[in-house]
């Protein structure tokens, strides 16, 4: 347990953290969102003392961590920067086994621990003998996120550690931290000042404004009950909407018994099961259930006299979603990239639904008029009509 | 030409020897003393103004009064021109030291503090790896000044080249001035070249190729 008791920074004359207090449990996500100057940052370098607090203590298990050697401490402590610093002259093995080699591990046990982690972060274990230079901006990062799990850390902090990626790889990576942090139970304290972010990752959210806590609490009560008018701008209006189904998870709203084939079909049957259903796109899974891939009707055409089984044509690069992650997230994915349909996944990885684009009319029009009670927000109802009557003229008759 | 390598073949030979001593010890010293000391004033910035300028008013002063100064306090001979060469070797190694470390990344000084390296082991092995470019350079610098400058160290009885020179000079003898001129400039130029050399061995590798 992280525990801050009455934490205040002081910088030439400056409150830069105000009479901070926080327990934070193991296992918690927290993020820390705010403006700039509202001193996340300076709260979040406290705790590996990389900066050291006017007054107040930081205890981590009831350990006051100024009583603690700073070095040893920083070793416990997982640690990712906004710039990602990866050391330039060192491979990729020897980043990601920086801390493990600090502590002395034998070179043995390095070796085996970077291969896990490059493994953790989905690249090939040939890169561990590349520099960071040969690896592209979203790369480095997976590497300066397996850094600070390297050594066993319990408590990883992030300092916008994807501030300077673009929005899919920063996705991308939002993802396998999520992953990686419910896999693994550590507790995780990131720094941000994206909404976005924060909702997705947290499982609570601490928004800060000057140095002191404007409100903590969990992304579903934060969305509910912004505490004032700077959470509710932080927010953003449009997330005011989109927070009534926060709640729904994607398995309520899927569509079930989605149109499926294994790999050692052929490709004739695969046209009929296609005609027969009425679709252009089939999921592909194994015989446990297992998704696999997908192929669609342009590569089925394409590759029709040159294939014969299905395993051939698969494309193997499927974006979906896991049955019990929230629609708020998936939602704005789902626009983002532009899918027709995104097959759900359960955790064992078998093919439990689909959510069309359909779906998604339906949870908007569900969020729009689901509530009877609340009257929708004026201006915004005007626009997202728009987007229902494109895609289901129908629902304007009930609305 | 054979002639004169007969006759004084044997004495560049000497003389040589004697300047790389000279000349050696000096940018030893220097190296020894100045890079740590560079490293050291990085962590003292304010202290680092007034040693730099220190250092800097040393290389004013004109490179003959340096010499004849070391005599009161160290006598004649090897000992006190080894000191004042050093003296000018200390600057240009002083100051690239500073600026290359201070140069280096903030982030990556803070990524190698925050895993959890101590100071010196950032200064080992991140600080110093990328600044090394740089110091290198100060140090060839410094090579050069001091390997030029030993030929005045002859006046206060060092021996080197600079022997040949004055000998030269005195006795209206232009074999003489040139015999002790070139191996001079070719010494320089050598060491330049390896110490370029080192330079590139000691540049981080960042790719594999």
């Amino acid at each position: 347990m992280l525990k801050f008791d009455n934490i205040s920074k002081i910088y030439k004359g400056n409150k830069a953290v105000d009479n901070f207090n926080l327990e934070v449990q193991d296992g918690e996500f927290i993020c820390f969102i705010g403006t700039s100057g509202s001193g996340k940052t300076t709260t979040m370098r406290m705790i590996n003392r990389m900066l050291t607090q006017t007054s107040g203590t930081i205890t981590i298990d009831g350990k006051d961590i100024a009583k603690m050697d700073p070095v040893k401490l920083r070793r416990q402590i997982g640690y990712v920067i906004q710039n990602i610093g990866l050391m330039p002259h060192m491979t990729i093995r020897e980043n990601i086994t920086l801390v493990p080699k600090l502590l002395k591990w034998p070179e043995e046990k390095r070796n085996e621990r970077a291969k896990e982690m490059i493994e953790l972060v989905e690249l090939p274990e040939s890169y561990l003998d590349r520099y960071p230079s040969e690896l592209s901006g979203g790369q480095q990062q997976r590497i300066g996120v397996v850094r600070a799990l390297a050594a066993d850390q319990d408590i990883i902090l992030m300092d916008e550690p994807f501030g300077a990626l673009d929005p899919i790889t920063r996705e991308a990576l939002q993802d396998l931290v999520k992953d990686l942090q419910e896999r693994l139970g550590k507790t995780f304290i990131f720094v941000t000042h994206d909404m976005d972010e924060a909702l997705k990752l947290a499982t609570r959210i601490v928004v800060m404004s000057e140095g002191k806590i404007v409100q903590a609490d969990t992304p579903d009560n934060i969305l509910k009950n912004p505490a004032n008018k700077f959470v509710e701008n932080l927010i953003g209006q449009d997330r005011l909407i989109q927070a009534r189904p926060s709640i729904t998870t994607v398995g309520q709203v899927m569509l079930a018994n989605p149109v499926s084939i294994t790999p050692g079909k052929s490709l004739v049957t695969a046209i009929r099961l296609m005609h027969d259903r009425r679709v252009d796109t089939l999921l592909v899974t194994d015989d446990a259930g297992i998704l696999k891939g997908y192929i669609d009707i342009e590569s089925l055409d394409y590759n029709f006299n040159t294939s014969s089984s299905v395993s051939d044509i698969m494309n193997k690069d499927i974006f979906y979603v896991k049955e019990d992650s929230l629609v708020r997230d998936t939602v704005e994915r789902i626009l983002k990239r532009g899918f027709k349909n995104v097959p759900v996944i359960n955790k064992e990885g078998i093919l439990v639904g689909i959510v069309t684009r359909a779906t998604l009319v339906d949870i908007v029009y569900d969020a729009l008029w689901g509530d009877e009670n609340s009257a929708p927000h004026e201006e915004v109802s005007g626009t997202t009509t728009e987007t229902a009557n494109e895609n289901n003229p129908s629902s304007t008759k009930e609305g | 030409m054979t002639s004169f390598l007969q006759e004084y073949g044997a004495m560049i030979i000497s003389k040589l020897w004697e300047h790389i001593e000279i000349s050696g010890m000096a940018l030893f010293l220097g190296v020894v003393i100045a890079v740590p000391l560079g490293v050291l004033l990085t962590r003292l910035p304010k202290t680092a103004s007034v040693v730099i300028a220190i250092a800097s008013m040393l290389q004013t002063i004109p490179a003959l009064a340096l010499l004849a100064m070391m005599i009161p306090l160290f006598g004649i001979g090897k000992f006190p021109a080894v000191i004042a060469l050093f003296v000018y070797s200390l600057l240009p190694i002083l100051r690239n030291t500073y600026i290359g470390i201070n140069g280096v990344d903030p982030v990556l000084k803070d990524a190698a503090k925050g895993m959890g390296m101590t100071n010196l082991q950032s200064i080992m092995q991140v600080e110093l790896v990328m600044a090394s470019q740089v110091i290198m350079s100060g140090i060839r610098l410094a090579a050069t000044y001091v390997i030029a400058w030993a030929t005045l160290a002859s006046y206060i009885g060092a021996g080197g080249l600079g022997d040949m020179i004055f000998n030269g000079l005195n006795l209206y003898q232009p074999k003489l001035i040139l015999g002790g001129t070139i191996p001079v400039i070719l010494l320089a130029l050598l060491v330049d070249f390896i110490l370029g050399q080192v330079e590139k061995k000691l540049t981080p590798k960042t790719t594999r190729n």
